[in-house]
């Protein structure tokens, strides 16, 4: 082994030392005393996974996985080229029928897993309007989940309106809390907006936990009517029979349709002359005012925009759970969906598609670690920012196109 | 008897907080002119022009243009009227690429076959914009960058053009490319100019028309060619 090699163990050892320190006191600390055998059990298992990679690593960079990674990469390679070859509308297209198939197999945990993934692409995707086409770091965006799935709720249980009519409504009522909540606030630049939506995120949230006339406070709402559809029934003759779509292969159907209609409009808007206008109020708002852009206005739309998509959502979610109250729109919310837009990579489509799955569904398979979720998420985060600082998938007109030209 | 002028600053103050960096300006720019104001470092000059534009908000005296008081409109208002500023250091946007920060020059306007032809106009000006089309604006370097600045600006045809400090930071070599195609909207496409820079020596030669500014103030108005020639402006801004 080189010097080189040693060096990097060096490092590495430290780093697993100074990340036991960290753990120690997490894990071994208890009411009942100190102790240091589940904190050890844990470490050991990072250390030797660490070690795993660090290991396969060497060898990758010793050449001695050539005989492996040379035909696998030029494999990788042709596989994308002519998948690439493929015109986009066929691939749309196969990629559709491929999402309709879930429910005709999948048990009801892997739907209901998905059927979370997508809602929370339909809020990544509607916050990244905000946050990264338009360049507004917005902390309270939960709210306007909240926004959509109370009116949806209010609506349905008090006049007992349909779904399909509530979502245009939940979304006009999103977009009307956008304005509110954007017309003070959009004269602040960076830092201070953040600060300020926090707020109004916040505020929101109380309100819905103590206007116990209108929302019932904390208690929620109960008995939400699920979507419901006239369906064709053939027993006797044509009648149109009314079913509700309660069962989750159903509901699944439903956020898919949402979630299709959020891409493509999300996708339409980005290259639209207006996301462009978006884009250039991110990267310097003074120059694009003196280009003639009015910012004000702009922002005001990407925050009306965004809250749409929200409110959707948060519609979705109430006739899915049946059931809303305020605990389901707390700041941790806003968190995670902000962290799914950065993970995934700002302005970047299939990047929040792909960091909303990192961070749904592969909890999911590691629900036995579920109390070091955050601590894994921490880390996570951090690795993200030193290696991949654009995000897994990096948005094109950020990235790659004037390398691709050259 | 001469036209009314394009552009008119009576008596104009503005401040940032407390601290007052315009304490009443008053000059006119002429259609047709290249008229430049000189100065040092902090002088206004900047200033003088984003509060043209009402990015900084004057605190008194009026702002004319076309006859029409502009100060205290919204600075988005103005580029459909013919008023345009390429800012200083420039500030295209580094992440668009080239062609899409022309587009945002034409933010306003809605004929797509006439905008077409002027990119193309703005192309034969600076041709390596052309190459470099789909490239991002932040991968240029210092001339491209001011040139995309400016072929920006063009895209929404004005009839008045603010530039600030176009040589900042260039090499002269490029600084007087840059000058001579300034000289070139101003002859051919019949663009006014106001032209800020520290730079007097080059300003003065390609401009009609000079005012001189201090700590807020226009000190000296004269034509170019008197201001080239003052002793005392040659002794604090020629380097004599």
């Amino acid at each position: 082994m080189t010097l080189e090699y040693k060096k990097i163990f060096q490092k590495w050892a430290l780093g697993l030392a100074w990340f036991y320190l960290l753990l120690w006191p997490l894990m071994g600390i208890t009411p009942d005393g100190l102790s240091f055998a589940p904190s050890l059990k844990v470490w050991a298992t990072v250390a030797a996974g660490t070690a795993f990679f660090l290991f396969i690593w060497i060898l990758k960079q010793q050449g001695r996985l050539d005989f492996f990674s040379r035909p696998a990469i030029s494999l990788g390679r042709s596989v994308g080229k002519a998948v690439g070859a493929l015109p986009n509308k066929l691939l749309a297209v196969a990629a559709i029928a491929a999402l309709c198939l879930p429910p005709l197999f999948a048990g009801r945990y892997v739907l209901d897993v998905s059927i979370n993934v997508m809602i929370y692409v339909c809020l990544g995707l509607g916050l990244n309007i905000v946050v990264g086409l338009c360049g507004l770091l917005d902390l309270g965006y939960i709210a306007f989940y909240g926004v959509g799935a109370y009116t949806y709720a209010l609506l349905s249980i008090n006049y007992a309106v349909p779904f399909w009519l509530c979502l245009p409504v939940a979304a006009g009522m999103a977009a009307i809390a956008g304005c509110i909540i954007g017309y003070p606030t959009l004269r602040m630049r960076g830092d201070y907006l953040a600060i300020v939506t926090l707020g109004f995120g916040e505020i929101v949230r109380l309100i819905l936990n103590n206007w116990m006339e209108l929302t019932n406070g904390p208690n929620g709402i109960l008995g939400i009517n699920a979507p419901g559809v006239w369906w064709p029934n053939w027993a006797d003759g044509f009648t149109l029979e009314h079913i509700w779509l309660k069962k989750l292969p159903y509901l699944y159907y439903v956020i898919l349709g949402l979630a299709l209609f959020t891409i493509l409009a999300v996708h339409r808007l980005n290259y639209s002359r207006i996301g462009r206008a978006w884009e250039a109020i991110r990267e310097d708002e003074t120059a694009a005012e003196l280009m003639g852009v009015n910012t004000f206005r702009l922002k005001l739309l990407a925050y009306a925009m965004g809250a749409v998509f929200g409110g959707l959502a948060g519609a979705f979610f109430a006739a899915r759970m049946r059931f809303v109250s305020p605990n389901s729109f707390l700041f941790i919310e806003s968190a995670m969906v902000l962290s799914m837009v950065v993970l995934g990579g700002m302005a970047s489509i299939p990047g929040i598609i792909l960091g909303t799955l990192a961070l749904i569904a592969l909890p999911e398979f590691f629900r036995d670690f579920e109390q070091y979720r955050m601590l894994a998420f921490g880390g996570a985060m951090t690795i993200m920012m030193l290696f991949r600082p654009k995000g897994l998938w990096p948005a094109k007109r950020l990235g790659q196109r004037s390398e691709e030209s050259q | 008897m001469t036209p009314p002028p394009i552009l008119e600053l009576r008596d104009v103050r503005s401040a940032y907080g407390r601290i007052e960096a315009l304490k009443g300006i008053s000059l006119a720019v002429n259609p047709g002119e290249i008229v430049t104001i000189i100065g040092a470092n902090g002088a206004g000059k900047s200033t003088t022009l984003m509060t043209i534009c009402g990015v900084v908000p004057p605190t008194a005296g009026e702002v004319r243009y076309d006859g029409e008081v502009i100060s205290g409109r919204n600075p988005d208002l103005l580029p459909p009227r013919g008023l345009c500023q390429v800012p200083e250091g420039r500030r295209i946007f580094p992440r668009l690429t080239v062609e899409e920060n022309l587009n945002m020059g034409a933010f306003f306007r809605k004929d797509q076959d006439q905008i077409a032809r002027d990119m193309e106009h703005a192309f034969t000006l600076f041709p390596v914009l052309k190459e470099r089309r789909r490239q991002r604006g932040g991968t240029l370097s210092g001339g491209e960058q001011q040139m995309l600045a400016i072929a920006r600006a063009l895209m929404s045809k004005p009839r008045l053009l603010l530039l600030d400090e176009p040589s900042l930071g260039l090499a002269p070599l490029i600084v007087k490319r840059i000058f001579e195609i300034v000289k070139q909207i101003n002859q051919q496409d019949g663009v006014t100019i106001l032209l800020v820079e520290q730079n007097a020596n080059l300003a003065l030669q390609l401009a009609t028309r000079g005012y001189v500014m201090e700590t807020g103030q226009v000190v000296l108005e004269d034509s170019a060619a008197n201001l080239l020639k003052n002793p005392e402006i040659r002794k604090a801004y020629l380097g004599e």
